[in-house]
């Protein structure tokens, strides 16, 4: 081995951008090293289950749908798990059409598992109502994807068909739970000093152990509208009734209802200047919606304003016209889900 | 020498250099003044405590006033360290209660601190004035306790970011009624209730109180009367600031606030209740340092605080204060030199929540033209953004970007990102620090390598392609001090090939890297003033473990001190002549 450094030495110091050092790892997309690291590591810390759980877990699609819960990750398999992280957010914003005309880029098994993006989760979804799957989006685009040849490198790596409408049939199952479980988190990633995480979170929102907890803290509550780019979070606590509610989303919400919110920089501007006397909400096409405990969407206004905030876990700002067929009252639940 | 000033002439002229590095350098022109040197330095600065053994320093330097000790390495505030793996100082304490009965100053970062240790402070030094110990861990409510009944000078408490066992606020009262002397105080990061009439009488008899940091648990009705007992306050930390909004309380603190006229810096605001926030108007005009980073306030009551504070030259917010807010600030904050903004929901999995982009950032970057030091967290970004800010702030020398999910390209092209940390490192020639994200191939290392030469700290998190990228950073970067990378596919080639440059740096950590056992060892051997240190907390035993084993963590650091005593077992040194272990 002493020799072989010598040998780099005389190597490096010749340096391009492609001198590679002798036999560098190819390195797939995800930062997994060839089978033989990568069992070397097998070898000595895992049995021989988990070296099978190792890269069927890093590839089981997932398409997080209400109430499915995620596999937990082993935190010691860093080499692994932080080379697997959610696919599903590796694109956040990107319509269906994009990610399956990716060339050039080692990106292909993300782009295998994750090709749904969160709208197409819906329309996934409303199809396997209707029948036998027949349309599946992911394995048209894996084909897409798999005759660029982008990928090959994991063996292990194409999810099944079977795989999948199993993770569906799950999800389905538990589409009464209540929100997913947080997403697989990787260590120390981001990088965020655990005081300062212990600070907000005894503070607010809800988490997974403790649904929108009232007491001195706040209660805040996402806030979401249709068409709207992103969404807010209100503190249920300042609030006394649904009028003081409607009001405040109304003017935070006025930019988009209205139309105009000009450059980003002036949406401060435009909520200042609103007319704060003007309830933009009431009498307008919008409804105030909300998702209570069990995952229903009900309309706003129908339970005392204590059970409210007790309940509501969600607002959703909708258009009148996709509020059809909500419940008028909570004694009527729809189980329309979404 | 017999044009050679005096001794005492010397010592004077040494005395203006503030900065370690010149000292450093004035002690190796020669003998008389290393020896000059020696007997002056007033306060020394140990980057790894492990580098050098506390007899080593007590010896070279025998009339220390101030210290200033680091301990685990940085990505130890990330839980990538494990417990029990060592940065004691105890015995840098008991060292130096025997050598330094004169020491002022304890400065402490990252060390396991217990109550013996404060002990022995509180007792030993009877001139002991300030103690700082940031994100330090090991200590309860009970070794305060001591420092404050037996530090008689005390000027400065700060428990900075520190986990403090936290048995009871009662420790506070220890301070006896004749001591007058508390300039600095920041309690900040306790949790429970310290006694409330202690607190004020304390702040009612020190007149020199400067610096005031509460906790949390301090109710926001109890701020104003505290506030009249120290008009003089320049920082101040709130506790908890919300409460129903009763007009009695927001007069009372609004008056009070009102004649901080000295105050320059402010921070808390747990919790803060928007109503009250107009209560602290009056002196933004003055502030030049603002803490909103525990607030959940948003907007617009957030960024229209910040826009009132036109003297702003640090601002650390939470990702509420979203683009509009950072546009704002980048109007009203023309001096603006520091800038952080952290994720309010780091785990957040709906995919648009917050409305801050890379778009804030380019903002602030055209708009702050005092712009030096950035840490950012976001959720996209774009080479086309990063180019923007390298053009428009060639004086950063502190950037650190976060985006949030691991290998992030582009949103806009979906390339990788090293186009534009590479315009970073081109046009910031004063960069000092740099911190990289997002989805980045070898070639970001070459940009870096070529042109960061003033880089001194290099964090680096799943990137890269290949030990390329390693060794264009080992052998490119001349200043580099400390790297640290986790979950990139570096190994043994590039760290062997770079071996001297490690003497040369303070620190190296490796996690999830490619890096083997025998690696490893091999380099230890062939740098002896290396400690290579291997933490792998799985069950098997050292010996059994081959040459390919893939380390899990990996820390190297030089040091004249040899391999250290106190490693945990799951820490394993390369140095140790081990015949036994295999290869």
């Amino acid at each position: 081995m002493e020799d072989e450094g010598q040998n780099d030495v005389s190597v490096a110091s010749s340096s391009t951008v492609d001198c590679d050092l002798e036999e560098h790892r190819e390195l797939n997309y995800l930062g997994l090293s060839d089978c033989s690291s990568a069992e070397s590591y097998r070898l000595t810390s895992l049995s021989g289950d988990r070296k099978n759980d190792l890269n069927l877990k890093a590839t089981e699609l997932r398409l997080g749908l209400p109430g499915f819960q995620s596999p937990k990750r082993e935190p010691n398999l860093h080499f692994v798990s932080s080379g697997k992280p959610d696919e599903k957010l590796l694109f956040p914003l990107l319509p269906l059409s994009q990610k399956s005309v990716v060339t050039g880029n080692k990106r292909g098994f993300s782009e295998v598992n994750d090709p749904i993006p969160k709208e197409g989760n819906w329309m996934f979804r409303a199809s396997e109502n209707e029948g036998p799957d027949s349309s599946n989006p992911g394995i048209k685009i894996k084909q897409s994807v798999g005759t660029a040849g982008a990928q090959s490198n994991l063996g292990n790596g194409i999810p099944s068909k079977q795989s999948k409408e199993h993770s569906l049939a799950t999800s389905q199952n538990n589409a009464s739970n209540n929100a997913p479980a947080a997403k697989a988190q990787v260590v120390g990633w981001p990088p965020v000093r655990s005081f300062r995480k212990n600070s907000l979170v005894s503070t607010s929102r809800n988490n997974e152990e403790v649904d929108g907890k009232l007491g001195a803290g706040a209660l805040f509550i996402k806030v979401s509208m249709d068409g709207a780019p992103y969404l807010r979070k209100v503190d249920l606590h300042n609030y006394s009734t649904y009028q003081e509610l409607s009001s405040a989303l109304g003017k935070m919400f006025s930019c988009f209802i209205v139309g105009q919110c000009g450059s980003s920089g002036n949406l401060f501007k435009e909520m200042q200047t609103a007319d704060s006397s003007k309830d933009l909400l009431h009498g307008s096409e919008y409804v105030l919606t909300y998702e209570d405990k069990d995952g229903d969407w009900m309309l706003v206004g129908d339970v005392p304003w204590n059970m409210f905030m007790n309940t509501c876990k969600k607002l959703k700002i909708m258009k009148g016209s996709d509020a059809i067929g909500l419940a008028p009252t909570a004694a009527e639940k729809s189980t329309r889900g979404y | 020498m017999a044009y050679s000033f005096p001794e005492e002439v010397l010592e004077h002229v040494f005395s203006f250099l503030h900065s370690d590095r010149d000292r450093n350098a004035v002690s190796l022109v020669c003998k008389s003044w290393y020896e000059i040197d020696r007997w002056s330095r007033r306060r020394v600065f140990i980057g790894n405590c492990y580098a050098i053994s506390p007899r080593a320093v007590i010896r070279r330097f025998p009339e220390v006033r101030s210290i200033k000790i680091k301990g685990k390495p940085h990505f130890a505030d990330f839980n990538l360290v494990p417990d029990g793996w060592g940065g004691y100082v105890f015995p840098w304490i008991t060292a130096m209660a025997s050598s330094y009965p004169w020491l002022e100053e304890i400065h402490l970062k990252r060390m396991v601190v217990t109550n013996a240790c404060l002990e022995l402070i509180a007792k030993s030094f009877k001139n002991f004035r300030v103690l700082v110990l940031s994100t330090c861990e090991g200590f309860s409510t009970d070794g305060l306790a001591s420092i404050a009944a037996n530090c008689r000078n005390l000027r400065e408490l700060d428990l900075r970011d520190s986990e403090v066992d936290d048995l009871s606020g009662h420790w506070l009262s220890h301070f006896p009624d004749s001591y007058t002397s508390l300039v600095s105080l920041n309690i900040s990061c306790l949790g429970s209730e310290v006694s409330f009439s202690a607190l004020e009488r304390l702040v009612s008899r020190c007149p020199n109180l400067r610096s005031l940091s509460l906790n949390r648990a301090v109710p926001i009705d109890r701020i104003a009367c505290l506030l009249r007992q120290a008009p003089q306050l320049v920082e101040l930390g709130t506790g908890a600031y919300n409460a129903e909004l009763r007009p009695d309380v927001f007069s009372s603190l609004s008056g009070a606030f009102s004649c901080l006229k000295e105050l320059r810096s402010l921070s808390g605001f747990w919790d803060a209740v928007p109503a009250y926030i107009p209560a602290v108007y009056s002196v933004c005009s003055g502030i030049t340092s603002l803490n909103l980073s525990y607030t959940t306030m948003q907007n617009p009551d957030l960024t229209k605080l910040v826009s009132q504070c036109p003297n702003l030259q640090q601002l650390w917010v939470l990702d509420y204060i979203e683009d509009c807010g950072l546009e704002a600030v980048a109007a009203s904050c023309k001096d603006l030199r520091e800038l952080r903004v952290f994720p309010s929901d780091p785990y957040e999995e709906d995919e648009f929540d917050i409305a801050l982009t890379e778009r804030g950032l380019v903002s602030v970057s055209e708009g702050c033209t005092n712009l030096q030091s950035v840490l950012y967290f976001c959720r996209q970004m774009s080479n086309a953004a990063l180019i923007s800010i390298a053009q428009n702030r060639p004086n950063l020398t502190r950037f650190r970007l976060c985006i949030i999910e691991p290998r992030s390209p582009d949103y806009l092209t979906l390339q990788p990102l090293d186009a534009g940390f590479g315009a970073i490192v081109e046009h910031c020639k004063g960069l000092r620090r740099l911190s990289l994200s997002g989805l980045l191939t070898d070639r970001v290392f070459e940009y870096i390598g070529t042109h960061a030469k003033k880089l001194e700290m290099l964090s680096v998190a799943f990137a890269g392609e290949s030990d390329l990228g390693l060794h264009l950073v080992l052998s490119g970067c001349e200043s580099l001090r400390k790297l640290e990378i986790r979950d990139c596919p570096f190994g043994d080639k590039a760290l062997l090939a770079n071996a001297e440059k490690l003497e040369t740096m303070r620190s190296l950590w490796m996690s999830s890297c490619s890096v083997s056992f025998g690696a490893c060892k091999l380099l230890c051997r062939r740098m002896p003033r290396l400690n290579v240190e291997v933490i792998d907390e799985t069950s098997e035993v050292a010996e059994s473990r081959p040459e390919s084993f893939t380390v899990q963590k990996l820390y190297i650091y030089r040091s004249v001190a040899g391999p250290r005593l106190d490693m945990p077992d799951y820490v394993l040194s390369m140095g140790e002549e081990s015949p036994d272990l295999i290869g």
